[in-house]
């Protein structure tokens, strides 16, 4: 048995994603390579080299793969792939993206948003926005699964010395080029990490309300968060969401601003240690998971918690 | 240009979803069905593309039992020209209905593939990246914008960090996100339209395909259930309670 986990990096840095898919890893008893792809990954490998409980790291370097394309990485996985009886990644848009295009390839099924390894072949993940939780067994050989952050604390990002070495693995040509990024630029702790995300709802009004929620988030140094009436609205920018088909997070308190709880936005957020729901209408379904329940009108409110904090 | 949309019967997204009593899998009993909301996504933008001129024809598929005969209909009131169901007894894995996608396409030839980004009862996010990896085509997953031109396609995808666009030549598999379009409703004469399209029912069999069964479904349980706790009268409550209480501030 071993276990090799295809590394999201960024910066130089292996994201917490990748961290937590090591911990993952770890519950299945066997060794753990990692997979570090890119175009100059000098950096990435070594971080990766540090991070506790890695036995090796392989790199795949190649200008072709200077953008994360599930469409090249995954052939380079399966080449290795016959080595491994796991391959983990992820749960996050690089992971969704790659896992399922990898294990068509190797022919097995994939196992998607794993909560819980019982044992090296069964695995409990949620399904239904998170009404209930399945185990499943797989039989395949190669098993690729993705990994649900907030199920797994990350793995210490140091401690580690594992060898680097380049992957007997060749890179092929796209059909599909990088065109540009729009990346979300923000000095504030990542949604996925943080210990405190305070989320706006459709409830906050507008693009220019929004300002209330990045104030308190500012104050407690949170991470913003939102529904998808928020995104949708154009408050905030997708990569905001928080939900069934949103980000998954867990932070020790979570406060929900003008959110009524629908259960695609509770089945991103449920985790969560504390959470706080603000809301105008004392009926709203948030309140029913809330561990403290503010009614009233949040353009009151959001300052005075602000001018008090 | 063929357009290949695959939709899903799936439990309306509207309803809770219960655990069947002896935790063998969820009740579906009585439950209202809909299309899986990403597929509807899914089938209104081809029936754009439709009417942009850049698509031709739009074949909707799925698999599963013949009661997804509804949501291929709806998908055709919608604006797709014609269907194709497999008829299978209960939705396959993922990887099976890829598969079954794929050989379909061997006769259909289809240019471009849409598929939602995740059917909203199974939660896999799976299939659209899986039929790419068997047709050897590219992907583009989780698109908010689409545009076709010249024998290629720009996407815009949502991804964690905010927005990707990519190029792809055709034949090539776009997965829907929420923000691509907001989908039309299905007017009565429309709806009426559709029973005559042409629906035609294939078996596992006929495709010369094996269902894998390689993941087993062993139980299913309610998750832990979150129980309501108190209101607050006021900020200086609340933030009493944060500080002293949950220890969180
Ligand atoms: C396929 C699919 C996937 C989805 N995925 C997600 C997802 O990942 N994440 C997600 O969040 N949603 C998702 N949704 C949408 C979800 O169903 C809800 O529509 C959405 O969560 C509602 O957002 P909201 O609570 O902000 O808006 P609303 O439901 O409109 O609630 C607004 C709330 O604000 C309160 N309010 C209004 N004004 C004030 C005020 N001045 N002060 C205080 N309170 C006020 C109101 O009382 C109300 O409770 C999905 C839906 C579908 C169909
Ligand atoms: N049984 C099915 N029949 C037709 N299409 C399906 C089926 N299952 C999944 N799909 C397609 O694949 C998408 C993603 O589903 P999944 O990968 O299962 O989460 C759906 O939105 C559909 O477009």
């Amino acid at each position: 048995m071993k276990t090799l986990i295809i590394a999201e990096h960024e910066n130089g840095a292996i994201k917490s994603a990748t961290l937590s898919a090591v911990t993952a890893a770890a519950a299945l008893g066997a060794p753990v390579d990692l997979l570090v792809t890119g175009n100059d990954v000098a950096a990435a490998a070594q971080a990766a080299s540090q991070v506790a409980g890695v036995s090796a790291v392989l790199t795949a370097e190649d200008a072709a793969l200077a953008h994360p394309l599930a469409d090249l990485i995954a052939p380079v996985a399966k080449q290795l792939a016959g080595d491994y009886t796991h391959i983990l990644v992820g749960a996050s848009t690089f992971g969704k993206d790659l896992a399922p295009r990898l294990a068509a390839l190797c022919g097995v099924n994939q196992i998607s948003d794993i909560i819980e390894v019982i044992d090296a072949d069964t695995f409990k993940r949620p399904i239904y926005a998170g009404n209930a939780i399945a185990t499943v067994k797989s039989s395949d050989a190669t098993k690729v699964i993705t990994v649900r952050g907030t199920a797994f604390a990350a793995a210490a990002s140091e401690g580690g010395s594992a060898a680097v070495s380049a992957a007997n693995a060749t890179v092929g040509t796209a059909k599909v080029r990088f065109v540009r990024a729009d990346v979300t630029e923000s000095d504030r702790p990542e949604l996925d990490s943080a210990d405190i995300v305070v989320s706006g709802g459709r409830g906050v009004g507008s693009k220019e309300d929004f300002a209330k929620v990045f104030e308190l988030a500012d104050k407690l140094s949170a991470a913003v968060g939102a529904s998808r009436a928020a995104v949708d609205s154009g408050f905030v920018p997708n990569d905001m969401q928080v939900g069934q088909t949103g980000k998954m997070v867990a932070p020790k308190l979570y406060i929900a601003v003008g959110i009524s709880g629908a259960i695609q936005h509770i089945a991103g957020m449920k985790e969560s240690g504390v959470i706080v729901a603000i809301n105008k209408d004392e009926e709203a379904p948030i309140f029913n998971i809330a561990d403290y329940g503010l009614v009233g009108d949040l353009h009151d409110i959001l300052p005075e918690l602000v001018s008090k904090i | 240009m063929k357009a290949i949309v695959a939709v899903k019967r799936v439990i309306d997204y509207n309803v809770k979803v219960r655990v069947k009593a002896d935790n063998s899998d969820v009740d579906l009993a009585n439950t209202k069905m809909s299309i899986n909301p990403f597929c509807e996504i899914a089938v209104e933008e081809a029936v754009r593309l439709k009417e942009a001129g850049t698509v031709s024809e739009i074949v909707v598929v799925s698999v599963g039992p013949k009661a997804v005969q509804e949501q291929m209909r709806y998908a055709m009131a919608l604006g797709a020209d014609r269907g194709i169901q497999v008829e299978t007894a209960a939705a396959p894995s993922s990887l099976d209905v890829a598969r079954l996608l794929a050989k379909i396409n061997e006769e259909e030839n289809a240019d471009l593939f849409i598929l939602g980004k995740q059917a909203i009862d199974s939660d896999n996010n799976q299939t659209g990246q899986m039929l790419a990896a068997l047709l050897d085509i590219p992907q583009a997953t989780f698109a908010s914008e689409v545009k076709i031109a010249d024998g290629k396609a720009e996407v815009t995808r949502e991804v964690d960090g905010g927005l990707v666009t990519l190029e792809m030549d055709l034949p090539a598999v776009v997965t829907t996100d929420l923000r691509l379009n907001e989908p039309r409703f299905a007017a009565l004469p429309k709806i009426m339209q559709a029973k005559r399209k042409p629906l035609a029912v294939k078996t596992v069999e006929e495709l010369g395909v094996t269902l894998s069964n390689s993941t087993e479904l062993l139980s299913v349980e309610p998750p832990a259930e979150r129980q309501a706790g108190i209101k607050v009268g006021s900020v200086d409550e609340l933030l009493d309670k944060l500080r002293n209480d949950a220890q969180v501030l």
